[in-house]
């Protein structure tokens, strides 16, 4: 039987070592003056691209209103089922308004759907990440803690509609 | 018999049937906004225009007549292109709010748009305003933007109630529906509009906003409200029955309701403040929460103290066949003759429609289960009477508010020694009682009812119990109300710990020595359908859906063999 050469088999350069070593440390020393990706996290914050999928919060408009009206296509779309809605009616010209809007962080898979489904552009995914709890309570996160300004939120939008 | 060909397939028609209806009978569905198999023809929304072989034009399938031998296409091109501008037509003026609408995911027109529709508009002006949030009546909430014009209101009102009271106004695009001047939407029947209006037009006050269509689980029951036992649907979600709609049954109520059986047949059962949750047991002047085993057992051995001829047990027109069966089986066991059950008849209630002056459901399946004195026992008015002398002196009540509806009963049950109830809900009566077991709503649990007709029906849980029905066909749960845990602040599921009667009846039985073997309400049923000739050879399987009358029932037929 006819010994088959590997291809592995190491050259003679290789064979002798130094070239390999002098090699690998140039590439040691290359990145060592190269400007640094990691962050010293709690000190300084990591600032996401609009692309990020961080928790997902509701668009309050520039008068304090929620763009939500309470369709609850997000809490049907939901895979871990982490939103409940309830709606309620208003005498404003919309109708319709969440009385009640929770997520549960803990159900909550960071997946975007509600994002996607949702035909008002109310629900958008922010660039927080910064999620803790002490509680399984306080992870459910209601109004109060959903509603952001729009301003916060622009650059996911724009975002949004350019590739949804 | 003559033929009709709708694409390509063969059917038999009734002579005078139109193609929609000849369709329908054959399980294919043109699409319609304005017909109604009970309504008159209309024609007005266009969107079953159908094409027929050797007619110039196309024809609208629910204003012809079929003919024999006439060739029907439904989806030939010149029928799909009449489809689509009918669509495009239709949804010029029609506002794209489905979000906020609450008619979506049970409306005719999103569906259509899903099936028949190109999906786009050509249309870029301003859609035409008009007034939104118009309250019709003291039940329905117009929006005239959403209306299409279809008169399915207007004709229901003016043929099925007899009662016109809506109409069109204006023309054209600015058509409107408004109630004639100074009446209102106010018919005994008005909320079977937001059933049949194909778009969200026409709301349920009582139900606007509360939840989305798809978040509820439907369950098929039989409405309380009179004797007449329509046909219902349950939808509940998180536990709490939410609305009644009426689900079609040509041999009890066609496609309607009253709104009383929509709005006043449910709440009670959601009301947690009132509800019996568990036994209470009377100690000085209020009533103490105690365990089920030791109010069967306080039951028992109170009710062993009397004389038979001292205690009377009084069955219910509001509770099932099974549960009267049962208490009238234990009454004989036990040898009480003193039996009865109280009729509620509500003369201004009837009309000739579908109400009925019998504002009980069972009261027919009461007498048939065999809730009548036995020998030498007395009726409802001489138990009262036998109160009032000191010669009763304990009472066992199913499921039924004497008190509130009788006030001689009321003042004579306050003379009783021993009052033992079984109750949905804290009332009048169980103010006097001594014992009080909690109670299964008709929501709650399997059973049967008999209508006025004499037409036996399912009842099935469709709201969960603390103890759940252990029948094989299971229970339909909302998604929520299925995979919801302790944790999810949504899921407070609202369970209460309430028993049918027939569970309670069986348990107070054995502590009375009298062993029964039941583990769900069909044993019981299947019992009586061997001892009541009536009811031979029914199970719950042949009930079905629809309900089947029972034998002979013209000629009141008397329980055997108890």
């Amino acid at each position: 039987m006819a010994v088959k050469k590997r291809t592995k088999d190491l050259t003679f350069w290789q064979k002798i070592y130094l070239p390999e070593i002098a090699k690998g440390l140039a590439l040691t020393f290359k990145n060592m003056v190269k400007p640094k990706y990691t962050i010293e996290y709690p000190e300084d914050k990591f600032i996401p691209p609009p692309s990020y999928r961080g928790r997902p919060v509701l668009v309050m408009e520039a008068d304090g209103e929620e763009r939500c009206v309470a369709c609850g296509l997000c809490a049907r779309v939901c895979p871990p089922l982490a939103i409940e809605v309830q709606a309620s009616e208003t005498e404003k010209e919309k109708e319709r308004y969440p009385v009640k809007f929770e997520i549960n962080m803990l159900r909550c898979i960071f997946c975007g759907f509600c994002e996607e489904v949702c035909p008002e552009e109310a629900i958008v995914m922010s660039k927080d990440y910064e999620l803790a709890f002490t509680s399984r309570e306080e992870a459910i996160y209601g109004k109060d803690k959903l509603l952001t300004p729009i301003d916060q939120l622009n650059d996911r939008i724009e975002f949004l509609r350019k590739y949804k | 018999m003559a033929t009709i060909t709708i694409d390509g397939k063969k059917i038999e028609f009734k002579s005078g049937q139109t193609i929609i209806q000849a369709a329908k009978d054959n399980g294919i569905n043109i699409p319609h906004f304005c017909w109604h198999p009970k309504l008159s023809i209309s024609g007005n929304c266009r969107v079953c225009l159908v094409e027929v072989a050797k007619m110039p034009k196309l024809v609208i399938a629910c204003a012809t007549l079929a003919a024999d031998g006439m060739v029907v296409f439904t989806n030939s091109e010149k029928a799909v292109n009449a489809r689509n501008a009918v669509m495009e037509f239709i949804l010029i003026n029609h506002p794209l709010d489905c979000p906020i609408c609450d008619e979506a995911g049970e409306c005719k027109l999103q569906e259509y748009a899903y099936d028949y529709s190109v999906g786009e508009s050509r249309f870029k002006e301003e859609k035409q305003h008009k007034e939104k949030r118009v309250p019709l009546g003291p039940n329905v909430m117009f929006d005239g933007e959403r209306c299409i014009s279809c008169s399915r209101c207007i004709r229901f009102c003016d043929e099925i109630v007899k009662e016109p009271q809506l109409t069109f106004v204006q023309r054209g695009d600015r058509v409107t529906i408004v109630t004639y001047p100074g009446k209102e939407l106010d018919n005994d029947y008005s909320l079977n509009v937001t059933d049949i209006c194909p778009v969200g037009a026409l709301t349920n006050r009582d139900f606007r906003f509360k939840s989305r269509v798809w978040e509820m689980s439907t369950t098929k029951s039989v409405c309380t409200g009179c004797s007449r036992g329509c046909n219902s649907d349950i939808w509940v979600r998180n536990n709490l029955i939410l609305r009644i709609t009426p689900r079609e049954n040509e041999k009890v109520n066609s496609y309607w309701m009253c709104d009383h059986g929509r709005l006043n047949t449910f709440k009670n059962i959601n009301q947690l403040e009132t509800r019996i949750n568990g036994a209470f047991i009377k100690e000085g002047l209020s009533h103490v929460p105690t365990e089920w085993e030791s109010a069967y057992r306080k039951a028992a051995n109170e009710l062993k103290k009397y004389a038979k001829d001292e205690i009377a047990f009084i069955g219910s027109p509001f509770a099932t066949n099974e549960d009267n069966y049962l208490l009238a089986k234990i009454a004989k066991n036990f040898g009480v003759s003193n039996l009865d059950f109280m009729r509620h008849e509500n003369p201004a209630f009837g009309d000739d429609i579908l109400k009925r002056n019998d504002i009980t459901p069972n009261s027919f399946g009461a007498e048939l289960a065999g809730i009548r004195p036995g020998k030498n026992g007395f009726a409802l008015s001489e138990i009262i009477q036998k109160i009032n002398d000191g010669k009763i002196k304990v009472v066992y009540l199913l499921e039924d508010d004497i008190a509130e509806s009788n006030p001689e009963a009321a003042e004579a049950f306050a003379k009783l020694k021993l009052l033992i109830v079984h109750s949905v809900n804290f009332n009048k009566t169980t103010d006097l009682a001594h014992i009080i077991f909690g109670a299964a709503a008709y929501a709650e649990k399997n059973g049967t009812m008999i209508n006025f007709e004499g037409r036996v029906q399912r009842i099935r849980p469709a709201v969960a119990l603390a103890t759940p029905d252990k029948s094989l066909d299971g229970q339909k749960l909302s998604r929520q109300d299925k995979f919801g845990t302790e944790y999810d602040s949504w899921a407070q599921k609202n369970i209460k710990d309430a028993l049918p009667s027939w569970t309670i009846l069986m348990n107070v039985a054995k502590e009375l020595d009298f062993r029964l073997k039941y583990n769900i309400a069909e044993d019981i049923f299947l019992e009586m359908s061997k001892n009541i000739d009536a009811l031979n050879g029914l199970n719950y399987n042949i009930l079905g859906e629809l309900g089947v009358p029972v034998k002979d029932s013209i000629n009141q037929p008397l329980a055997k063999a108890l």
